[in-house]
């Protein structure tokens, strides 16, 4: 403490004091750290069990200090709905990368989705292959080089990026969804009241919440976090609009 | 102007990403570029202590929760007293 | 004195479920097994277990880690190609150390195969499966009454070691009605400090994983579960023993055609021949010390081990008798149950010849 003065911020307590190994500047980091800043708020971290993916937050265990569960690469879903179903009071997250809920598990990604399973999906969108070095997402832009689409994505042969928010927002069982960034302080602010909201609508057993975050990857695109700020801006939002999509009724919350 | 505020910044977790200096709206801090922490990285710093409005932007941006805010005490009583 | 019925195997194994404990049942329709989650769909609104019927087998394997990993009592069961779509979380979940229940309900192979009774996945079934070093305990029952006792012996083991069980049947054994008694329900309360239920204040987190970076790490872990094989290698082995004291020749056979060579040793023994049949009861940890030691004992002349498949278990059997006595195999492969006395003829030839 500083004398004279009033903590108005610090680190949450949720989160481990091991060194986050993540690059620079990548949102991976800023969103673990949102997420366990609202299970602090919410006083929830007895009740929370997450469930950690494959892809570069595979680690998240290490820095979330929350009861946790390893899933295979893109299983996430169908792992926390067999752990929701059982313990349906505790708030489950899934957290998961763009190869893990939009390539390989798209299928149980939209499958629980459609049951309305009753926790929270955060979706890291980076547009890459963070983990592996760079290769091309299901969510990689048009054009975009990768190291496996060197000459920019061929829509042609490959098809668009896929809009996951927009297209689990069509389910009647989800309850909300919305696009969401860490690129400036008022988007994160925001990012963090959309994971708020997630939480409290799970709590409210609305049905399946899912908070895609439009994300970074300064390694991955080749670029400093500064730069990767500007392409956001310039190339992903106008792609990916940072939006809600679908919210419970008033009378519901 | 005298400070509003000032923040801590832990070195160690600091990565010298430099989301934090653009995002201050008073310009108050700074990336040092000449020494490193102990992982070898250059880190944020407070360079302007004065212009320290305790906006918190930085600390919502720092990927690492490395920067800690505080609010002047005698300056949110003033603000109490007169709003 | 447990209740008596007449049950088909599928439905003796889903009542079985229930009545030890059965918290959590994910599972994907598929034939010949499919009757497990009709009659558990049936009797759900009765009990407290969950159940979903899963978009894929890879979907209910995970939702098995997730439950089992939460600290549930839970089951799937399947059949052959739905088995091999399994057995990724089968790694995963032998690697995170969580207590679940398989059973597969084995139809022909390689392929989408045929809906017909075969025991050609032991391989599959006995050696891992999947990716990794792992074993699963594997029981195999040859009565609807064992699909039944396979049942709470199985939760018993998987909780115990914490680990994957498997219960290895077939189509026919599935398919089949027999008189049943059923335990009766126990009231299961599990002790699982390991279990991912929300980090209270008086402990660590805790975590499932099987990721570990570091080779010094993922050595250890591979320590660890080799050491806890060992000690189901010791504890776990059953088998079961027919007319075997004076035999000469032992045949080996497990599951629905342990049925028929008992058939046959009645047919051999009538006929002079003096035959005794070993069944292996759990496929893994298989009984190798047991035959190692008939084996070694001078009346036996040679074993045969007759399968529904192109020679799986034979493999087990030759490893135990490590060469001191002559091992044959007799098989019928595609769903085809081979007959007594077909099995008989052969192994009178053999008796000739040796």
């Amino acid at each position: 403490m500083k004398k004279g003065y009033k903590l108005i911020y610090q680190r949450p307590k949720t989160l481990t004091d091991t060194r986050i190994n993540y690059c620079p500047g990548c949102f991976h980091t800023t969103m673990h750290k949102l997420l366990m800043e609202v299970v602090d708020e919410m006083g929830i971290q007895e009740k929370t069990v997450g469930v950690c993916p494959v892809g570069c937050s595979v680690f998240a265990y290490n820095y979330m200090n929350v009861d946790m569960q390893e899933a295979a690469h893109g299983r996430a879903a169908a792992v926390a709905t067999g752990i929701k179903r059982m313990l349906p009071d505790r708030y489950v997250f899934s957290y998961q990368g763009d190869g893990d809920l939009a390539a390989i598990g798209t299928a149980e990604t939209l499958h629980a989705c459609n049951r309305g399973e009753n926790f929270t999906f955060i979706f890291i969108n980076n547009g890459i292959y963070g983990m592996t070095g760079g290769q091309m997402a299901p969510t990689t832009l048009e054009g975009q080089k990768t190291t496996t689409s060197p000459y920019g994505r061929d829509v042609e042969k490959i098809g668009m990026p896929l809009k996951m928010a927009e297209i689990v927002s069509q389910f009647d069982r989800v309850a909300y969804v919305e696009r969401v960034s860490c690129n400036t302080p008022a988007n994160s602010r925001k990012a963090k009241k959309a994971l708020r909201n997630a939480l409290e609508y799970q709590g409210k057993k609305l049905g399946t919440t899912f908070i895609e975050v439009a994300s970074n990857c300064p390694s991955g695109w080749k670029m400093t976090p500064e730069e990767s700020l500007k392409w956001l801006e310039d190339k992903v939002f106008p792609y990916y609009p940072l939006k809600v999509f679908k919210k419970p009724d008033k009378k519901e919350v | 102007m005298p400070a509003k505020g000032t923040v801590d910044i832990d070195i160690e977790r600091c990565k010298g990403c430099n989301l934090c200096v653009p995002s201050c709206p008073t310009d108050c801090l700074a990336l040092n570029t000449s020494d490193t922490n102990s992982y070898g990285l250059h880190y944020a710093y407070l360079d302007k202590e004065e212009d320290c409005i305790a906006c918190m932007n930085c600390a919502v941006i720092c990927p690492d929760a490395a920067i800690t805010v505080y609010r002047k005490e005698d300056q949110s009583k003033q603000r109490r007293t007169h709003g | 004195m447990g209740e008596l019925r007449l049950m088909k195997g599928n439905e003796a194994l889903g009542e079985a479920a229930i009545r030890a404990g059965l918290q959590g049942y994910f599972g994907y329709p598929i034939t010949p097994q499919s009757e497990v989650i009709e009659y558990l769909a049936q009797q759900e609104p009765k009990h407290n277990y969950v159940l979903i019927q899963a978009e894929s087998e890879l979907a209910a394997v995970n939702m098995m880690y997730g439950a089992g990993g939460a600290g549930a009592r839970v089951l799937t069961t399947t059949s052959s190609p739905g088995f091999s779509l399994m057995q990724e979380g089968i790694s995963y979940i032998a690697s995170a150390e969580i207590p679940c229940l398989f059973c597969n309900v084995v139809r022909g192979g390689p392929g989408l195969g045929t809906i017909q009774p075969s025991q050609s996945d032991y391989f599959q079934s006995t050696k891992g499966g999947g990716h990794g070093d792992y074993h699963t305990i594997v029981l195999a029952p040859n009565s609807v009454q064992e699909m039944v006792d396979f049942v709470y012996l199985g939760f018993e083991l998987a909780d115990k070691y914490r680990t994957p069980v498997t219960i290895l049947t077939d189509g026919a054994i599935g398919q089949m009605m027999e008189k049943v008694e059923l335990p009766d329900p126990i009231e299961y309360k599990p002790d699982k400090p390991w279990a991912t239920t929300g980090k209270t204040k008086d402990r660590e987190r805790n975590i499932l994983t099987s990721l570990y970076i570091q080779s010094e790490d993922m050595e250890k872990k591979n320590q660890v579960l080799q050491k806890k094989y060992d000690q189901i290698k010791k504890n776990e082995v059953r088998f079961d023993e027919y007319k075997i004291k004076d035999a000469d020749i032992i045949i080996v056979s497990f599951g629905l055609t342990s049925r028929v060579t008992r058939k046959t040793v009645d047919m051999g023994r009538k006929k002079g021949m003096k035959v005794g049949l070993f069944r292996p009861q759990t496929l893994w940890p298989f009984p190798w010390e047991k035959l190692e030691q008939y084996a070694e004992e001078d009346r036996i002349k040679f074993f045969i081990s007759v399968e529904m498949n192109a020679g799986q278990m034979v493999e087990d059997v030759k490893l135990a008798v490590c060469g001191k006595k002559p091992v044959h195999f007799y098989g019928r492969m595609g769903g085809i149950v081979p007959a007594h006395d077909e099995i008989y003829n052969h192994i009178q030839k053999l008796s000739e010849k040796e």
